[in-house]
């Protein structure tokens, strides 16, 4: 089949980064990526993307300049509010039921909603006896997220979201302000794991209770959201939970019939006895 | 005729607009119609339900990775843009707000643009910023056809004024008249 000049360029390109730095975009969305390559075109007033091409390959500060532009995935905390007061109705009373509770939150970017479960859980009660392992392939990101430090600007929207999504205290009483920064106490950050992990590449690495990853797969194709799928499948306990972002389905995996359907409209999925019915 | 799908941006005084618009057109009208309407995050879609029911097409929420087909008229979901692959499915996307959008007009018919090129009609109607001017000159530059309501019988002129602004577009069309126009487009 005939392709149009930039479809090609963009495969080369992104053949191009894995190749020479091993990050593979190859099987994210392309209308994503043609976005973000335009852009960088535009930021950095280059003509074609082959020059952006040519870039990467001689110029490893532009390669990763790119590669944030790639990576960078807009969150915030206790997005999609109705989806934690979800949480705290039907997932907590399951989590109750263990001793200790491993939690994954694949593709956490710079934090805010791992920040977000930690506060959900101490305010259940739970944790401390929860791990949260928060992983991402975005070094910078996470180096983020670990420091806890946010705008103070956004926190009216994160408090609004916060009594939204069931907030019990004040959502204050979880951060320091400084100047126009905040930042998040660490009696939240004590049971948070941070971790470099790449869906795309890595495989699994721990069995856990609960994985959140929300709003990160339709970044990408369905081939490799079934390998992610298979990942998660993999990495859950029988009677594990997993919970996507509310426009995320199971639709186009091989999962599709191995978890039942705790929430519908929140997206949250219960695994079946070794994904049986 | 050459056409392969419509884009249309709509804002403030939306859904008059398409309460206008798209139950003139036959349930068999031979071209996927997609649409994005700024709403607020939290908008719960009864309004499509509505709009459904009063239309012979069949509107409904796009679906992420799901396929355009014909005969279907899509709307964005709220608090994500929408974008259109290579293969003509669509993509969702949580990333910042564009013209502070969410979802994006621009975001939409640049996307749209890439892949159907002269094929693609685009059309403005509607709304009270500027989103959609940029994405409209994209759809015209690669050969598509640019149609945008008259200001001066829109709810809100500013968006087709800033559209008008930004592109040489093909016809400037009172609201009540741009149904028969995609009709005419698609008996030629």
């Amino acid at each position: 089949m005939i392709k149009t000049t930039p479809e090609i360029e963009i495969s080369l390109l992104l053949e191009a980064l894995f190749q020479k730095y091993g990050y593979d975009f190859r099987q994210y969305s392309r209308a994503h990526i043609a976005r973000r390559i335009s852009n960088r075109m535009i930021l950095s007033n280059i003509k074609t993307i082959t020059e952006i091409q040519e870039k990467i390959l001689h110029d490893n500060s532009f390669a990763s300049q790119l590669l944030q532009d790639l990576s960078i995935t807009v969150t915030e905390m206790f997005r999609d509010p109705s989806f934690y007061l979800m949480v705290r109705e039907k997932v907590i009373p399951i989590l109750k039921t263990y001793s200790f509770i491993k939690i994954w939150h694949a593709g956490c970017s710079t934090g805010e909603e791992a920040y977000s479960m930690a506060i959900l859980l101490k305010e259940e009660g739970l944790y401390d006896r929860a791990t949260i392992y928060a992983t991402d392939f975005n070094q910078a990101a996470l180096h983020q997220a670990k420091e806890g430090i946010f705008a103070a600007q956004d926190m009216k929207e994160y408090t609004s979201n916060y009594q939204k999504g069931g907030g019990k205290e004040s959502l204050s009483e979880y951060y320091t302000s400084q100047y126009n920064r905040v930042i998040m106490d660490t009696s939240l950050k004590k049971n948070i794991v941070w971790a470099n992990h790449n869906l795309v590449t890595d495989s699994v690495f721990a069995e856990v209770h609960l994985i959140l990853c929300r709003n990160v797969l339709i970044y990408f194709n369905k081939d490799l959201q079934n390998r992610v799928q298979k990942l998660f499948f993999e990495s859950l306990i029988n009677g594990g939970i997993l919970c996507l972002g509310s426009k995320e389905s199971l639709r186009f995996s091989d999962f599709a019939t191995s978890y039942h359907e705790l929430d519908k409209k929140q997206r949250i999925f219960k695994k079946k006895y070794n994904g049986l019915s | 005729m050459k056409y392969e799908a419509i884009v249309i941006g709509v804002s403030s005084g939306g859904l008059n607009a398409m309460k206008t618009i798209l139950p003139q057109l036959p349930a068999d009208y031979g071209l996927p119609i997609i649409i994005v309407q700024h709403l607020r995050a939290e908008s719960n879609g009864m309004w499509i339900n509505a709009l459904d029911k009063i239309c012979g097409l069949n509107i409904r929420e796009a679906d992420e990775k799901e396929h355009i087909k014909n005969g279907n008229v899509y709307i964005a979901p709220p608090n994500y843009h929408l974008l259109i692959e290579p293969d003509r499915s669509f993509s969702l996307s949580t990333d910042k707000p564009v013209n502070f959008a969410r979802p994006s007009i621009d975001v939409l018919f640049e996307s749209a643009a890439h892949v159907f090129a002269d094929k693609l009609i685009g059309i403005i109607l509607t709304g009270s910023n500027s989103d959609g001017a940029k994405g409209l000159a994209k759809i015209k530059k690669a050969g598509g056809l640019a149609l945008v309501e008259d200001p001066l019988s829109a709810e809100t002129p500013f968006m087709p004024l800033a559209a008008i602004k930004a592109t040489e577009v093909d016809q400037i069309l009172k609201l009540e008249h741009i149904a028969d126009k995609l009709k005419t487009i698609y008996r030629s």
